[in-house]
């Protein structure tokens, strides 16, 4: 999709070279709008393995409401009154259904070899998001200022002592532990998420097996003709659609 | 849909909250091991004492792998004197009590060698009687609690002003003084618990909650929550291999088990460059029960 420049008049330039324009320009040939919002899905995300994804997300944001709420009326709120152990209560089941969705969903995706025709990077965030959200959950686990998190900081203290990661980050000290499960953490996991639906937007739903190879067999065709070329089974226009929004 | 979930099964189940330990719960409740403890600390003899990095320059816990050593190379970031921090700087808090802060005056002014013969001739028999009470053996009688008071008396000939010191930890743990004393350091505000922590931790009241909650090394802790609460079940991995020899009875167990996860870590990230990994999913067809509509509707165009 191409950029239409500016119309040109007294004192605007035809196509100015700002590092604006040039991000622009990057996004949306990397993600034109149809790609980042797509009209449809193909037909073979008829599946109920493709709902652990939208639910991993889900999750997170429960997890991210929940855990505001909490945020906003500090870290003791909820032991002394019933609304704030009740949105705890939200916020611990939100994290335990958010990994379970999510090592459902890495499973299906690795049993789908969902890397294959260029998703590599797709596979990657994800795996990296599940390992951040490990310390993510470890450092509300240590933040909640009741015997759990006693124990739970005495004891994984040396794990990390021992690999001289305590020198730097002390899980005993709530202070720093409150500050990285509260903000550092979760955007690191958010940030992650994001690049992860955007590389999944960009590069298409991987395809089932057969349709890979047929798909790989015409575009190796269509580059010997020396026509345009794209990643087998990269856009999700490609495929047929069951027009519902994925 | 999740979010309902969630609602669900907080109405159903809500979450747990036990109260946290404190040092002056820890001194009533177990006032033999307290005195125990502390006479450790104050000895230098405690696992803390010893640790070595992050907290001191010991090396009792000081663990490696081969060649690797980071707990070394990244040094003490967070240096406790347990002998100063948890019996010698409380003490001079105390106020109007001139047998304590003359027994501590005497205590500093001794040479190291005696110190330490006054710590050992007065930690011995706690030692001993610790041990009774965890066998379940009949304790000695160099020990003696008073069940009304609370307090401890121990027959140690040769151990100087360290009894009257031990004596004045332990009423101002009681009071509640002691918790408030670890806190302190130059600032007002305090966020870091990390000295009554690793204090408590000495001892033995966490441990003993911790076992009775299943939440002990040797009982899949890490993956566990208090009461019947689901934990961080996603631990599984990292809590099966401190049950595997030769990891679970070696003194570098916690730097073996994080290489281990390490490499695994990264091994799970690099799933698509690994050959044969990477093929899995078309050798073990699961793939045909995922895409099973799609391959019908396939068959019958």
């Amino acid at each position: 999709m191409s950029v239409a420049p500016p119309p040109s008049g007294e004192g605007m330039p035809a196509h100015p070279d700002t590092w604006t324009v040039r991000v622009r320009e990057a996004a949306v040939q990397a993600l034109p709008p149809e790609k980042l919002l797509p009209d449809g899905q193909p037909t073979y995300v008829a599946s109920w393995i493709y709902v652990f994804g939208v639910a991993s997300i889900a999750s997170l944001i429960v997890i991210i409401a929940s855990g505001s709420i909490l945020a906003l009326k500090g870290p003791a709120w909820w032991h002394y009154t019933g609304v704030g152990h009740f949105f705890n209560s939200i916020h611990m089941w939100s994290v335990e259904l958010f990994f379970f969705v999510m090592v459902v969903h890495l499973w299906g995706k690795f049993w789908m070899a969902a890397w294959r025709g260029g998703r590599a990077r797709v596979w990657v965030t994800g795996a990296v998001t599940f390992l951040v959200a490990v310390p993510t959950a470890l450092t509300g686990y240590v933040s909640q200022q009741n015997f759990d998190a006693q124990w739970i900081s005495t004891q994984a203290k040396d794990g990390l002592n021992s690999v001289g990661v305590g020198a730097f980050f002390n899980v005993t000290n709530f202070g720093q532990m409150y500050s990285y499960h509260v903000l550092l953490l979760p955007v690191a996991v958010v940030v992650l998420v994001s690049a992860h639906v955007l590389l999944v937007r960009r590069h298409g739903v991987v395809p089932p097996f057969e349709i890979d190879s047929k798909k790989a067999a015409l575009v190796s065709t269509a580059r010997l003709d020396g026509s345009g070329s794209s990643t087998p089974g990269n856009s999700p226009a490609s495929q047929p659609s069951t027009g519902a929004q994925s | 849909m999740i979010g309902l979930l969630a609602v669900v099964l907080t109405v159903l189940f809500s979450s747990p909250d036990d109260k946290p330990s404190t040092v002056a719960q820890w001194s009533r409740e177990l006032p033999a091991n307290f005195v125990a403890t502390a006479a450790k600390e104050l000895n230098s003899t405690s696992d803390t004492a010893e640790y070595g990095p992050p907290y001191n320059h010991n090396s009792g816990g000081v663990q490696h792998f081969l060649f690797l050593h980071p707990q070394r190379w990244l040094g003490v970031s967070h240096p406790i004197d347990t002998a100063e921090n948890y019996v010698i700087d409380p003490l001079k808090t105390v106020p109007g009590d001139p047998a304590l802060r003359s027994a501590v005056a005497e205590y500093q002014a001794a040479p190291e060698k005696t110190k330490k013969e006054w710590g050992e001739a007065y930690a011995q028999p706690l030692e001993e009687y610790e041990t009774a009470v965890e066998e379940k053996k009949t304790p000695p009688k160099t020990v003696a609690l008073n069940a009304t008071t609370g307090a401890v008396t121990v027959q140690a000939s040769g151990a100087g002003p360290v009894p009257r010191m031990m004596a004045g930890l332990l009423a101002l743990a009681k009071s509640g003084g002691l918790d408030g004393s670890l806190l302190t350091s130059n600032q007002f505000f305090q966020t870091d618990y990390t000295k009554p922590l690793l204090f408590m931790a000495d001892g033995g009241l966490l441990g003993e909650r911790a076992e009775a909650q299943h939440l002990l090394g040797e009982q899949w802790g890490m993956m566990n929550e208090t009461g019947s609460y689901p934990g961080q079940a996603w631990l599984w991995l990292y809590a099966l291999w401190y049950q595997v020899e030769p990891i679970k009875s070696s003194s570098n167990a916690d730097i073996q088990v994080m290489i281990i996860m390490g490499l695994l870590s990264l091994a799970f990230i690099c799933i698509p460059f690994l050959p044969g990994i990477r093929s899995l999913p078309r050798k073990i067809p699961i793939y045909k029960l995922i895409w099973k509509e799609h391959y019908r509707s396939q068959q019958s165009v």
